[in-house]
């Protein structure tokens, strides 16, 4: 009894200890590439730009068919939901309002950074942590060139660029979604649902939209090259990089969703 | 890179280092000099502590206790900064040759220059040409790693480790996974560099074949002591040391037929 409430302990405080000791790397990681952005904006033509407009390509213009499919399809689910509801208390007439809304301050920008957790997050993690493995990452530590620069940069650019653009062109496709539910099951006109989405969704709805989406492009980024720099050796460290930061960036980009959430209601939006 | 010329200092300098990880000591109070323009080969059983020390020497890890100048610059106490400078001193050809992916053959070798010279496009692709003719792989350029073979991959390795003309060059396991005629022309290549640039190299092998072909001296670790068990010419501790351990080791190549006084 006794040992097994010593292993217990013990377990605990080595979890405790490992935690520690990767948000102490985390935190070394921020500092590092904190050091890197200021040389980035210092020495601009240092940046290496053709690998930055590869990933803006990959991240951005690849992901765009299926991140407006989705917020497409998650306009029509919350469309077609709040219709059936409206429909019981003859509310019908604030779908566009309720789409609106819901798709542009929350749905776009969270859908968006979750798929681009599956696509850019977990590639930036596996590519990393296959340098690693196959010492490319210490060959260039060697070389006196700091990864931080030469790899993370180039990504933390092309995400923070391209996802507030990806959540603009999900931002239009949710609310196309609601006003299929609109026009299909309410049978409402094309022009009472555009005028009435107008009235509702303002444009700091938007600029809250793409601010969101700038930040969990900074969070997607940092944890999966941070991620990737911590792979172990062999392949299936690669592998578990990989998860790894799909469930600490899914986590994290709910986490910062709700302090956002507070932030925005509580400073810019009381009224 | 004038500031790491000083002759008067041996190329690298370990002085009563202790590494490992982890909280496992791999290496204890291990202490020796390379003079400037030998030939050293690491050798030893797995898990001596070759690969370890090595990474010591490159500044991949911090030691547990001790020091490590490379050209009379502590390695180990200097500042980022400082050791990012020091690093510039030598070249690394890693095992797998570590080249990137990414990038074509000649923008590999290229990337150093580009990152700490101030050379023209065009002196940097002539400094390229040369590298890559010196490694034999002169219409290889534009090709990616992923085209090139496992010899031609190492002789790249090769190249990009000499870009900036260091002093000192680190080969780790150069003939690992090569076939016997590919191993003997890296050797022959290492011997061409050495000749050509005058740079002192430091090779982690445990290829005898290698060792006896390149070594001007063999430095062997062991996993029992922690530290080196022999030091010399190669030929010498075969024949002469006093460590039976060392003399199988590097007598382990000999057709026991001959060396009992048979005929084949």
């Amino acid at each position: 009894m006794y040992k097994r409430q010593d292993t217990i302990f013990v377990q605990t405080g080595e979890t405790a200890l490992l935690i520690g000791q990767e948000v102490l790397t985390f935190i070394t990681f921020l500092g590092e590439l904190s050091s890197a952005v200021w040389n980035a904006i210092r020495h601009p033509s240092r940046i290496r730009w053709k690998d930055t407009f590869y990933y803006m390509n990959v991240c951005g213009a690849d992901g765009l068919p299926i991140t407006m499919l989705i917020c497409f399809l998650s306009g029509v689910i919350i469309g077609y939901q709040a219709a059936v509801q409206l429909q019981k208390y003859g509310a019908e007439t604030f779908l566009p309002g309720l789409v609106g809304c819901t798709v542009v301050r929350e749905l776009a920008p969270v859908m968006v950074a979750v798929i681009a957790t599956g696509r850019a997050g977990s590639a930036f993690a596996a590519e990393i942590g296959t340098m690693k493995v196959s010492e490319e990452v210490d060959a260039m530590i060697t070389m006196g060139i700091e990864p931080a620069r030469f790899l993370v940069i180039p990504k933390l650019i092309a995400m923070i660029t391209m996802l507030p653009m990806l959540t603009v062109f999900g931002d239009i496709a949710g609310i196309l979604g609601g006003w299929a539910v609109g026009i299909f099951q309410l049978n409402m006109p094309l022009d009472v649902y555009y005028q009435t989405t107008v009235g509702w969704v303002k444009y700091k709805y938007f600029l809250e939209s793409i601010f969101k989406s700038m930040i969990f492009a900074y969070v997607i980024t940092t944890i999966g090259c941070w991620r990737g720099l911590r792979t172990g050796s062999g392949a299936v460290a690669v592998g578990k990089a990989t998860t790894s930061t799909v469930v600490i960036c899914i986590l994290m980009i709910v986490v910062v969703d709700a302090i956002l959430a507070c932030f925005f209601n509580t400073i810019f939006f009381t009224r | 890179m004038a500031e790491y010329t000083d002759q008067s200092e041996p190329a690298i300098r370990v002085d009563s280092l202790t590494a490992g990880y982890d909280g496992r000591i791999i290496l204890e109070n291990v202490s020796f000099e390379i003079p400037r323009g030998q030939i050293v080969t690491i050798l030893g059983g797995s898990g001596c502590g070759k690969s370890t020390l090595l990474k010591h020497l490159i500044g991949l890890y911090p030691p547990v206790s001790g020091d490590i100048s490379i050209l009379g610059r502590s390695i180990v106490r200097s500042s980022e900064s400082e050791r990012r400078k020091i690093m510039q001193s030598f070249g690394v050809a890693y095992q797998s040759g570590a080249l990137f992916r990414s990038l074509t053959l000649a923008q590999n070798v290229a990337l150093p220059m580009e990152e700490f010279t101030d050379l023209s496009p065009e002196e940097i692709q002539k400094r390229v040409n040369e590298k890559l003719s010196l490694v034999q792989l002169a219409n290889f350029g534009e090709m990616l790693p992923s085209d090139l073979s496992g010899g031609m991959i190492k002789r790249g390795a090769f190249a990009r480790a000499m870009a900036l003309d260091p002093a000192i060059l680190f080969f780790d396991e150069p003939s690992a996974g090569l076939d016997p005629l590919s191993s003997a022309s890296l050797d022959q290549l290492i011997l061409e560099i050495r000749r050509k640039t005058g740079a002192t190299i430091v090779v982690v092998t445990h290829e005898l074949d290698s060792i006896f072909t390149i070594a001007d001296r063999a430095i062997m670790l062991s996993r029992e002591t922690k530290g080196i068990i022999a030091d010399g010419k190669p030929a010498d501790l075969r024949d002469h040391s006093g460590n039976e351990f060392v003399r199988k080791f590097l007598n382990r190549g000999r057709i026991p037929a001959v060396s009992q006084g048979h005929t084949l």
